[in-house]
């Protein structure tokens, strides 16, 4: 049946036909027409943001959450540039995302016209992919093209710029594309998996590296499966954590730059490396000449690119981790590996991760282990980025994939309460709790009155100690404690803000019992600021210094 | 071009790249994107359409580096590309250019 629409009809139809249920963005004149069409839609739903940046991390906590491929919505010029930030943290940590932008009017592109900026040329650094569309009709073959890169091979953010003229353009449709959907790469080659497994086998001191592609294929079960029935010692990269629980009697929980001692001791004296859906990131990898300076080196990932770009790996295969694991754990043999697990267990014995002050629930760590106490593996982790971030990747059990929301690649403040809202509208039946510090919950503050507007259950723990915990750390340690720029003199009422913009709060401070009231804080529904201050002496521990081997580790 | 005189360049090994790719805009900017973001340096670009006009060829000539292996195969991974052969620096494609090339 042959039905006159608007391209931006059509763009909202296509999205209603990917299964998008909730598109989350800011309006502006020039995506006002599918706005518009939006509007009309009983299919889907719209969360408003409050910054365009918030709207791009929402949409990143649904992805994070679920795996699918989310979809944010922006205008033109500043609301194209607002949400940069957002879609390069989904490329660092291949985030499947599709941002959708308005543009102005064909004939205006060039012209410094009112909210124009070259949003195609801006994100093509910074996206798997994009398209400045030029006709409706392209739409039927860009938007589902789009859906099918996000989640394709190591996924990734992929933007639409659409000009408002595309957007009112009237075609005739006669049908509809094939939904795009995740195409899946060829098998790993049956002969390097079968090498890989023969120097398993041969390995005396192996070690599993897992990275943040173990998570978005899949592969976290026969991951844990290969790692039992090999005794494999296993770590984890930042993205990784919960791929394996961490308290895995074979987890050495998250390597490098904050890793624990005895993880990045193990390391050292491994003889065999197997990097599963790992990038070798300079955080883990501290300086790259000492890492694992006597191991061969077994590398598997999707992305052809990342094999043999930092470290070169003896066997290198180009696969889907979950379908290459699968390959593997049948050819890899039973092995106790007696006297590798036992040396493992003397390292830990030796250099343990300690955890001070771990029974107060006012310190740092027994804050974190306080609500980790509250929760079950169901909850999800969120964190903004500091050393909050580093101490709830320390001391957080986590235990399950996709449990743990957290800005790796690209680091970026501001992330967290709006990725933990995403995940929250995305796994509604789940609690959510987003650590975060008194830097970073400003940088996206706004998202607060989103949180009270979509009654979201996500708990809020604002870890403050009114500095930029890691700069005061790094200038401490390196910079002669020339402490600069990194103490804020001025420090909001953190508790009255957040019930000004619409969400209840309690002040762990003034609790008399603390503990009974982060119980009570996390167990009421909906949205609330949990605020408790920490001293700002304490360190994130241990910590290799930027540009050192991990060895060579200081603190704890 | 780069700060480095002509006789330092003769004796920099080269590469010739050749790259299939879809012919539309923005697909340059793709492709030098990644070598400009490692600050390195393109020789010679050279760029017109083939058979029907929905694909074009790029060459590039580039200076051998290192990292060159692993920007090929970045190339490669660009949704518009769709191959990418790497040839020695004595390809006829520059070469016979020289004429419209002369100071």
């Amino acid at each position: 049946m042959t039905e006159t629409l608007t391209g931006a009809q059509i763009a909202i139809r296509l999205l209603e036909r990917q299964g998008i249920r909730i598109v989350t963005g800011y309006p502006g004149g020039a995506i006002l027409p599918i706005y518009d069409a939006l509007g009309q839609s009983s299919i889907i739903r719209h969360v408003l943001a409050r910054h365009e940046q918030g709207a791009g991390f929402i949409a990143q906590g649904m992805a994070r959450a679920t795996g699918e491929v989310a979809v944010c919505m922006a205008s033109s010029g500043p609301g194209a540039t607002n949400l940069l930030t957002a879609i390069a943290d989904a490329k660092l940590d291949s985030i499947p995302l599709v941002a959708i932008t308005g543009q102005v009017p064909r004939a205006m592109i060039g012209t410094d016209a009112f909210q124009e900026v070259d949003t195609y040329g801006l994100s093509i650094p910074i996206t798997k992919h994009n398209f400045l569309v030029s006709s409706a009709e392209e739409l039927l073959e860009v938007i589902p093209r789009a859906f099918e890169i996000a989640a394709s091979g190591r996924p990734g953010p992929v933007l639409i710029d659409i000009p408002k003229d595309v957007q009112t353009q009237a075609i005739d449709v006669t049908g509809w594309p094939m939904q795009g959907t995740r195409q899946m790469p060829p098998p790993a080659d049956h002969a390097a998996i079968a090498a890989a497994a023969e120097m398993i086998n041969a390995a005396r001191r192996p070690l599993l590296y897992l990275g943040g592609g173990v998570v978005h294929s899949g592969a976290a079960t026969v991951a844990v499966d290969l790692a039992e029935k090999a005794n494999l010692p296993t770590v984890m990269t930042l993205m990784a954590l919960g791929a394996m629980p961490v308290d895995h009697p074979l987890s050495l929980g998250m390597l490098g730059m904050h890793g624990a001692r005895y993880c990045n001791l193990a390391l050292d004296e491994c003889d065999l490396l197997i990097a599963v859906g790992a990038r070798f990131d300079d955080r883990a990898t501290g300086k790259v000449a000492a890492f694992c300076p006597n191991a061969q080196i077994i590398h598997i990932d999707i992305d052809p690119a990342e094999l043999h770009k930092i470290k070169t790996a003896h066997i290198g295969i180009n696969a889907d981790v979950l379908e290459a694991l699968g390959q593997l754990l049948p050819l890899v043999s039973e092995n106790d590996r007696k006297t590798w697990v036992d040396r493992i267990a003397a390292l830990k014995t030796q250099f343990p991760f300690v955890m001070p002050d771990a029974g107060d629930p006012r310190s740092h760590f027994g804050l974190i282990r306080t609500i980790a106490a509250c929760l079950d593996d169901e909850a999800a982790i969120a964190t903004d980025v500091g050393q909050h971030q580093m101490w709830v990747a320390q001391a957080y059990p986590l235990r399950r994939p996709r449990q743990w929301l957290t800005s790796g690649g690209l680091g970026t403040m501001g992330f967290g309460v709006p990725a933990a809202i995403g995940a929250a509208l995305a796994e509604p039946q789940r609690t959510v709790v987003c650590f975060t510090g008194d830097g970073s919950i400003l940088m996206n503050i706004q998202e607060l009155v989103t949180a009270g507007e979509e009654n979201v259950n996500l708990k809020i723990v604002l870890m403050n100690n009114a500095t930029l915990g890691l700069v005061h750390q790094q200038q401490t340690l390196f910079y002669g404690e020339r402490l600069f720029a990194s103490k804020f003199k001025a420090m909001p009422d953190f508790v009255g803000a957040a019930r000004a913009l619409g969400i209840a709060a309690v002040d762990l401070d003034q609790a008399a019992n603390p503990c009974a009231a982060l119980m009570e804080a996390i167990a009421r529904p909906g949205p609330c600021l949990i605020h408790a201050s920490i001293d700002a002496e304490q360190k994130v521990y241990p910590m290799v210094p930027p540009g050192a081997a991990n060895r060579d580790m200081i603190g704890a | 071009m780069n700060a480095i005189n002509k006789n330092e360049q003769a004796a920099l090994a080269r590469a010739v790249l050749e790259i299939d790719v879809n012919n539309h805009p923005g697909v340059m900017s793709h492709v030098v994107g990644l070598f400009s973001r490692r600050a390195f340096n393109v020789e010679g670009i050279l760029c017109l359409p083939v058979g029907d006009g929905r694909q074009s060829r790029i060459w590039l000539l580039v200076n051998e580096d290192a990292r060159l292996a692993q920007m090929i195969r970045q190339v490669d991974k660009l949704e518009d590309v769709i191959a990418v052969r790497r040839h020695h620096a004595d390809h006829a494609v520059f070469s016979e250019l020289e004429a419209f090339f002369r100071p």
